[in-house]
């Protein structure tokens, strides 16, 4: 067994909130670079291009991309081969989210009891999605996830005979209703088969790909590519104001599901798409 | 619509809020008070119960804000807009004690436009996501209530060449529809 120290995984995690919040990616910014390239709209040029600027200040590290710096969603792909000494992992993880929250002067967005909301006052505690692998690392991916867009995302339990067709239309209808609220252009991660629970899981995990790199598999790549034409003939457009670019990359995961079902997730993502990865 | 972008002050008197279309493009100066989910649900409860609210808020503008903790040495932190329509179930109260306008990211209810006409009123959008940017454009922050709600509490801003855009006006315009309308291939 290879030994990780628990004190090692709350000082990763600390760091990845952090990082996540001020420092957007490469791949988000390419994106919103060749969406500005593409856009017609003159109001929807200009969000771009404030949102570009909007990454470059944040990237100086003294405020945050967006006010809401998120739920903070933690998966982990965790080796077989190892062992967390010196404390509980969730906790250190937690621990970790608390100390990065706190010292990266991020907003503190959650509430203990979903009816009563009293806030933690600490962004704990995470969700967290635990996956064994084989192998001794650890590979812990943050990812901040904005509740603005959270709240456009949506599910459905489609029926087998609703088939492809069934699912472009429920996807671009949940964009449809959602999108400007979900600070648009948005990334669309969409989940198609396994049970209610995985569907949206991996709904999420569509999330976590590169921005705009296609699936593996050629079918599942050439429904993106439908997907992403169809929203973006919606004509919502950076931030609502009207304009070709609604989402910048859609991604699909799949997942084997019952010969009754056809389950359908859709999970929004802002234009502030805020994931870090660290592997220990 | 219209291109050019006019500077107007907040608090808003009767003559600019009736003046203003949905699409014209703004720069505010002045002060906007800040409030949110939780801080809303008090305002209205304050007001149900018959009690003075902390604020006045005839002709005042509400920005749809939970900001992230101010650093040493800055006025706020990143400060963009939160969803509107989450309010949407709070507003008549306020309009009816003269509150005039509100900042938020997104589309409001068709309920909520009908009340801005009936009450001469207008809702502004602003750029959800470009909150470190939008933060330069707020020069003071003050707690004003409700301090226990952390980033929901009550603040007063002063605002300086504050970026928005009217997204409905007092006629019931909606700049929403009509600027989609123009890219809709469907």
């Amino acid at each position: 067994m290879r030994q990780i120290e628990a004190r090692h995984i709350t000082e990763a995690v600390e760091r990845l909130c952090v990082e996540a919040n001020y420092v957007l990616g490469d791949d988000l910014v390419e994106a919103l670079k060749g969406a500005l390239e593409r856009e017609e709209s003159p109001s929807g040029r200009d969000v771009l291009s404030q949102l570009i600027d909007n990454a470059r200040v944040s990237g100086e590290g003294q405020y945050p991309a967006c006010q809401d710096t998120g739920f903070t969603i933690v998966f982990l792909e965790m080796g077989q081969g190892v062992q967390v000494i010196g404390g509980d992992l969730y906790q250190a993880i937690n621990s970790g989210v608390a100390r990065g929250y706190k010292k990266g002067y991020l907003r503190a967005s959650i509430v203990k009891d979903p009816l009563k909301r009293v806030n933690t006052g600490d962004n704990t505690p995470a969700v967290i999605h635990t996956e064994l692998r084989t192998g001794d690392r650890l590979k812990i991916t943050v990812m901040a996830k904005g509740g603005g867009c959270e709240n456009m995302s949506r599910s459905a339990m489609l029926t087998p005979a609703m088939g492809k067709q069934g699912v472009v239309n429920f996807v671009v209808d949940t964009v449809r209703r959602g999108a400007v609220n979900a600070c648009p252009p948005v990334i669309v991660g969409v989940g198609v088969g396994g049970t209610f629970d995985e569907c949206a899981l991996i709904s999420k995990k569509a999330l976590l790909r590169p921005i705009g790199s296609p699936h593996h598999d050629p079918a599942t790549a050439g429904l993106e590519k439908e997907l992403l034409e169809e929203i973006n003939n919606l004509g919502i457009g950076p931030q609502g104001l009207g304009g070709r670019i609604t989402a910048l990359t859609v991604h699909v995961e799949k997942y084997p599901c019952h010969i009754a079902s056809l389950p359908v997730a859709v999970n929004m993502e802002c234009h502030s798409h805020r994931v870090k990865t660290a592997t220990l | 619509m219209p291109e050019e972008i006019i500077h107007i002050k907040a608090p808003m008197d009767e003559k600019t809020v009736l003046g203003l279309r949905a699409g014209q493009k703004v720069l505010f100066d002045g002060v906007f008070y800040t409030a949110r989910d939780s801080s809303h649900k008090r305002l209205v409860e304050l007001i149900e119960q018959g009690k003075p609210l902390p604020i006045d808020l005839q002709g005042q503008v509400i920005y749809y804000v939970g900001p992230t903790p101010a650093r040493p040495g800055q006025v706020i932190g990143s400060a963009g807009p939160t969803t509107s329509s989450r309010m949407d179930p709070y507003m008549e109260p306020l309009y009816k004690k003269g509150l005039k306008g509100t900042v938020g990211k997104g589309e409001r209810s068709q309920e909520v436009i009908d009340l801005m006409k009936r009450y001469k009123a207008v809702h502004f959008s602003n750029i959800g996501g470009a909150a470190a940017l939008i933060a330069k454009s707020i020069r003071k922050c003050d707690m004003i209530a409700f301090e226990d709600l952390g980033t929901e509490a009550i603040h007063r801003l002063e605002v300086e060449d504050f970026f928005a855009i009217v997204a409905y006006d007092t006629l019931g315009n909606d700049m929403y529809k009509e600027a989609i309308k123009i890219y809709s291939r469907q």
